[in-house]
């Protein structure tokens, strides 16, 4: 079968290797002139479901769960699986307490555990969180990576256009370009990244520090290189870092350590996450085209999952976009700390859930 | 029967912000669950980005509820004020909640500030609803200035701390019998709402409590329950603590066997 993908970013390079690695026939095309024009390129990489179960609906723990070791079968090397460290300065020690009761799978730890994790912060913290089943990767390589493994699968891969060379017929498309293709619900939501540079301080994974304004997180990329982020803006505005939101991001790097006070930023950028008002990522079926957008902050974490459904979909012929109300109901009830949620988000088939049909 | 504010009957006394959500599906999920009559809106970030009236903004319209934009945020006269000007454009609507932060850690008004910012939206035609603190002079100078509407703190912004001056909200209400007094700012339970709607307060306004809530629908519909009950046990007449014990039914006359 030849299937024309649209979008090198992670989303659209998963569901390459997805379908190429089922045997189909793949193009791909991206406006931008390399992978991860978008988005994907100012990700924080970090394969955290259970942090994320913050905030986020249980389908997000669900999906999520198997992203490292996908990444880690399709990019061998790639994946750190070193866990994430979530701290809080004393005085919101109390928002320690309430991170720990949204999430399931960390560790309590006091004073002598989080440094022993992470040397270079003892005697900062009194008590942190560690959920050890989490990983982490870059982002960067790992977009420049699965683009290589998908010449080697045999996918041509076009860049700078956003239509396949001419004379080409597709049996099915399936369009990942995030806010360019202009789905019906789906909204920016900014986020606004640095990367700081510095030899005085190592971490051996990600770390979050939890404030009640601004929560960030710090991921450690090696050779002193740190990346920390993100704001969420509620706009689907492009362009540079606003001063304040720097501020925050670099007020709070400098509370989880005053090293990171001389670190020199070495980039300052921002991206438009794609976001549907659940924030959870779709698959809509319209015609012989397939989107799967809606990514929000989870691509890393949740493009695996979605990028398998839409190849089955696709291989099989299986358009069965199928009637949504049970998943409404299931969302619903699936809200943080319900036990109701906790068992219907168990026995939901939530890939199943995810699925739109757009044209009904 | 809800208060009017500003002319504008509300239809219930529950006013939420719409920071900090899961998600917009979980905000307008408790907007419409818990039947809020007005949400309010912080635009400064994100218009100050030029991407105002994006997905978001249509979504809270969609909502049906009054909208408050606020000036949260500002730190002087003038952003407030720049601000203000802005929402109104944005949003089509004179209501606008005005927020003059002092100071960094406790986000306390900078009162002279606001009720400076407060005459000159007043003079423009703005209706003010102005975020202040519990002091009594504060809120006169407020009235003068133009206001129709107070909206006191209890305790400070996201603090979930409750009512921590009962006797100066007690003082508002009683100095000001007519004026549409609105907590906001410092609610973190349910049960702090219905002491203040017992207090005799005519609404309340809160964000964090719900937003950061395990299930924020679920806590909307709670707070939404307490301000009820505190209103109609402040209309019922409450009981005046006393000092000894009163028995509730009668000894004399009583059966010697009983």
């Amino acid at each position: 079968m030849r299937v024309l993908v649209r979008g090198a970013g992670v989303a659209g390079l998963a569901v390459a290797h997805e379908l190429a690695v089922g045997g189909a026939e793949v193009t791909l095309v991206e406006r931008e002139p390399a992978p991860g024009g978008g988005a994907s390129w100012y990700a924080g990489g970090m394969l955290a479901p259970f942090c994320e179960r913050e905030s986020a609906e249980p389908a997000v723990l669900v999906l999520g769960r198997n992203a490292a070791r996908w990444w880690q079968a399709a990019l061998p090397g790639l994946v750190r699986f070193e866990g994430t460290l979530v701290v809080a300065p004393p005085r919101d020690s109390g928002e320690l307490a309430r991170f720990a009761a949204r999430t399931e799978g960390a560790r309590r730890l006091d004073a002598a555990a989080v440094a022993a994790l992470e040397p270079d912060l003892a005697g900062r913290f009194r008590s942190g969180l560690f959920f050890g089943q989490e990983a982490h990767l870059d982002p960067r390589r790992a977009l420049l990576r699965l683009h290589a493994r998908l010449v080697t699968l045999g996918v041509r891969c076009h860049f700078g256009r956003t239509a396949p060379p001419p004379g080409q017929r597709f049996e099915r498309t399936v369009d990942c370009t995030g806010m360019a293709a202009g789905r019906p619900g789906l909204r920016g939501v900014r986020g606004e990244m640095l990367y700081l540079e510095t030899g005085e301080i190592a971490l051996s994974r990600p770390v979050r520090l939890i404030h009640p304004r601004f929560p960030v997180y710090v991921v450690p990329r090696g050779a002193g290189r740190f990346m920390v982020g993100a704001t969420m803006i509620e706009s689907a505005a492009e362009g540079p870092v606003s001063a304040r939101s720097m501020m925050e991001l670099l007020n709070a790097a400098y509370a989880l350590h005053p090293a990171f006070g001389e670190a020199r930023v070495v980039e300052a950028s921002s991206g438009v996450r794609p976001a549907y008002a659940d924030n959870l990522p779709r698959i809509e079926a319209e015609g012989d085209r397939l989107f799967v957008n809606g990514f929000h902050r989870h691509g890393f974490l949740l493009a695996p999952a979605l990028a398998a459904r839409a190849a089955r979909l696709v291989l099989s012929h299986d358009a069965e976009p199928e009637n949504s109300d049970e998943t409404d109901r299931q969302r619903q009830g699936a809200r943080v700390g319900s036990d109701d949620a906790r068992s219907a988000a168990g026995r939901a088939e939530v890939p199943r859930q995810l699925l739109r049909d757009s044209g009904q | 029967m809800a208060p009017a504010l500003y002319g504008t009957a509300l239809r219930s006394r529950l006013l939420l912000g719409t920071a900090q959500y899961p998600s917009p599906a979980v905000l307008a999920e408790a907007v419409r669950a818990s039947g809020a009559a007005a949400v309010t809106v912080s635009l400064r970030r994100e218009t100050a980005q030029g991407g105002a009236r994006g997905a978001f903004w249509e979504l809270l319209q969609g909502l049906d509820v009054a909208l408050l934009p606020n000036t949260a945020g500002c730190h002087t006269v003038k952003e407030a004020v720049t601000t203000a000007r802005l929402a109104r454009e944005l949003f089509g609507t004179d209501w606008i909640k005005l927020e003059v932060i002092g100071h960094h850690d406790t986000l306390q008004p900078e009162v002279f500030a606001l009720v400076e910012a407060a005459r000159i939206l007043s003079d423009e035609g703005f209706r003010v609803f102005p975020y202040t603190t519990d002091d009594l002079v504060v809120a006169e100078r407020l009235l003068e200035a133009g206001c129709k509407v107070l909206m006191p703190w209890c305790a400070p912004i996201g603090s979930a701390r409750g009512p921590m001056n009962s006797d100066a909200l007690r003082a508002l209400r009683a100095h000001f019998p007519e004026t549409p007094l609105i907590v906001d700012a410092g609610l973190g339970r349910p049960s702090h709402a219905a002491a203040v709607m017992e207090l005799g307060f005519d609404a309340v306004l809160l964000n964090t409590a719900v937003a950061k809530a395990g299930d924020p629908v679920a806590m909307a519909c709670a707070f939404a329950r307490a301000v009820e009950a505190g209103c109609a046990a402040h209309a019922a007449g409450l009981l005046e603590p006393r000092d000894m014990a009163v028995p509730s039914t009668p000894t004399i006359g009583r059966a010697v066997f009983s």
